[in-house]
Order: C-alpha cells, then structure tokens, then sequence
C-alpha cells in the first residue's frame, strides 16, 4: 500500500468558514495539511498543478471538501470537471455547503460527489462535524494507488 | 450491509450495536440479496420505504460479488445517488482502483483486530449515519 502524506483540498470562497473548517480539521490526533482554494478556478488550478500551483508536488488531496456556492467557477462545475477526468475521478469529493436544498443534494450525487455535509450552524455541532469528516476521509478511507500518469 | 461470513457479520452487527447508532442495519447475504433490498423485492418486498443511508458492501460474496453488486447500483438511475462504502479485508490495488472506477464512495479495509475494528467501524457508523446527507429517493 502506498503511504503518501494525506492532505486535503478545501475549496472555500468565504475566508470566515475556511479558517473555521481548518480549525476543526486540524483539531485531531494526524491532522492533515490543508490547501485552501478561495473559488472553483483556484481549486482546479491545484488539482491540475497549473498556475499558482504549477511547481507542487504531483500529489491528489485525501479529499476535496468542495462548497456549493463559490465565484467564478461554482462548486457543481469543479465537481464535473473532477469527475469527468479519468486522473482525478477517483479522489474523494465531499461537497461542505449550508445548502440542504433537495435539488442541490440529488445534483452533486448525480454529478458523482461522493458525499455530502451540511455545514452545522453552531460552532461546536460544526467543529464535531468536521472531526467526524477528517476520522472518516483522512483517517479510514483507502484510497487506489495512484497512477503514474497524471 | 452485503456480507455473507456469518461470523464478519455477527461481529459487525454487535459493533454497530455497541456505537449505538440511531439507524436500523439490513443484513443481506449476497450481492443478490442487497439488490433485492434496495429494489424491495423478494424477502425485502415489506421493507419500510426509502433508501438506506448507507450500504455496507464485502467484496467476495457468493452469487453475485461486490463489484458487480456495485455497478449494478451506479449504473440504475433509481439507486446511483445511494452511498456504497466498499468494507473488506482486500487490500489489493486493482480491488481499490476498480471500486472507485466502479463508483464507490469509499473504501474502507475491515481490520483483523477486533479492537480496532470496533473503533473503525463506529468512526464509519457515526459519519454515515449521523454526519453526511443523502437523498430519499434519487
């Protein structure tokens, strides 16, 4: 089995609800690195190591936490793009909105998100949350190895 | 749940029990069987309506095994938005890559001690069941 160093990719575009998700990410006994995309074109960008990210290591995130409601490239497109890529369908998205609309939840699984949280409205229901997504995606999941082709 | 060991799934039953999660667990004997479930079809013809939140899927099974059990659920329009986390003590890379080719929603490797596993499995139980949404009906 591979043991590549676990990280994740938050895509993110209010800064407020990122530094709270990294706070309860990080609050827990491996806490992963976390790359922070402020919208749906920067998280590409890291995906696909181009532009800003160009020079990063050719690693894919554990998981790609991915919010709903982002500029420029929303998060349903990114979640498209990600899943209709043979080099990237297989990471790990788990959409992390405040939309519970049933419209929003049958999309992202239709377009392949593999999961899909709620962000809870009280600080500490969120921060509970969040350690329940990082025991699951960082800690217990397995991921294929990754291929050499990227 | 699509395990067919009797003992794997005595040990799972008990630890789903002993993280007291607020969900009923279905146990199906073989990927025929998880496919009758979710059709309601057959000994699951009076089962309460809606989807599970989760199915809890071994590879190996009799009948029908769990990859083919797994495509047959992503590819029915009526069951794809269904969440399947592939539970097995496979640590194969094919049998990770054709999982995620195949549309799981996660992998996770069954640990041989039960401590471990007891741990393990109320960590799944607990995000599945309490943490993630999924849909009613796709």
């Amino acid at each position: 089995m591979t043991r590549e160093l676990k990280w994740i990719l938050l895509a993110e575009d209010d800064p407020n609800d990122a530094h709270l998700t990294k706070r309860a990410l990080v609050d827990s006994k491996a806490p992963p690195e976390i790359v922070v995309a402020r919208d749906g074109a920067e998280a590409l960008d890291v995906l696909y190591h181009r532009g800003a990210f160009a020079k990063s290591e050719s690693t894919r995130p554990c998981v790609v936490l991915l919010d709903l409601k982002m500029p420029k490239v929303n998060g349903l497109e990114v979640l498209r793009a990600i899943k209709g890529d043979p080099k990237l369908r297989t990471i790990p998205v788990v959409m992390l909105t405040s939309s519970r609309q049933e419209r929003d939840l049958m999309e992202s699984y239709d377009l392949g998100a593999n999961a899909y949280v709620v962000k809870p409205v009280s600080f500490a229901d969120f921060r509970e949350a969040l350690r329940e997504v990082g025991s699951f995606w960082v800690v217990i999941n397995e991921l294929p190895p990754q291929t050499m082709v990227m | 749940m699509g395990e067919d060991d009797p003992n794997d799934a005595l040990l799972t039953k008990r630890a789903l029990a002993e993280a007291e999660l607020p969900h009923d667990v279905v146990h199906a004997f073989d990927g025929v069987e998880v496919l009758d479930c979710l059709r309601q079809r057959n000994r699951f013809a009076t089962r309460p309506p809606g989807h599970p939140s989760l199915v809890l899927l071994d590879l190996k099974m009799p009948r029908m095994d769990g990859i083919e059990v797994l495509r047959a659920i992503k590819s029915d329009p009526a069951l794809r938005c269904v969440p399947v986390v592939i539970y097995t003590a496979s640590i194969i890379p094919s049998d990770l890559r054709n999982a995620y080719e195949a549309g799981a929603n996660g992998y996770v490797i069954k640990s041989a001690d039960y401590t471990q596993f007891r741990k393990e499995f109320k960590l799944l139980g607990l995000y599945w069941a309490t943490v993630n949404f999924s849909t009613g009906a796709c």
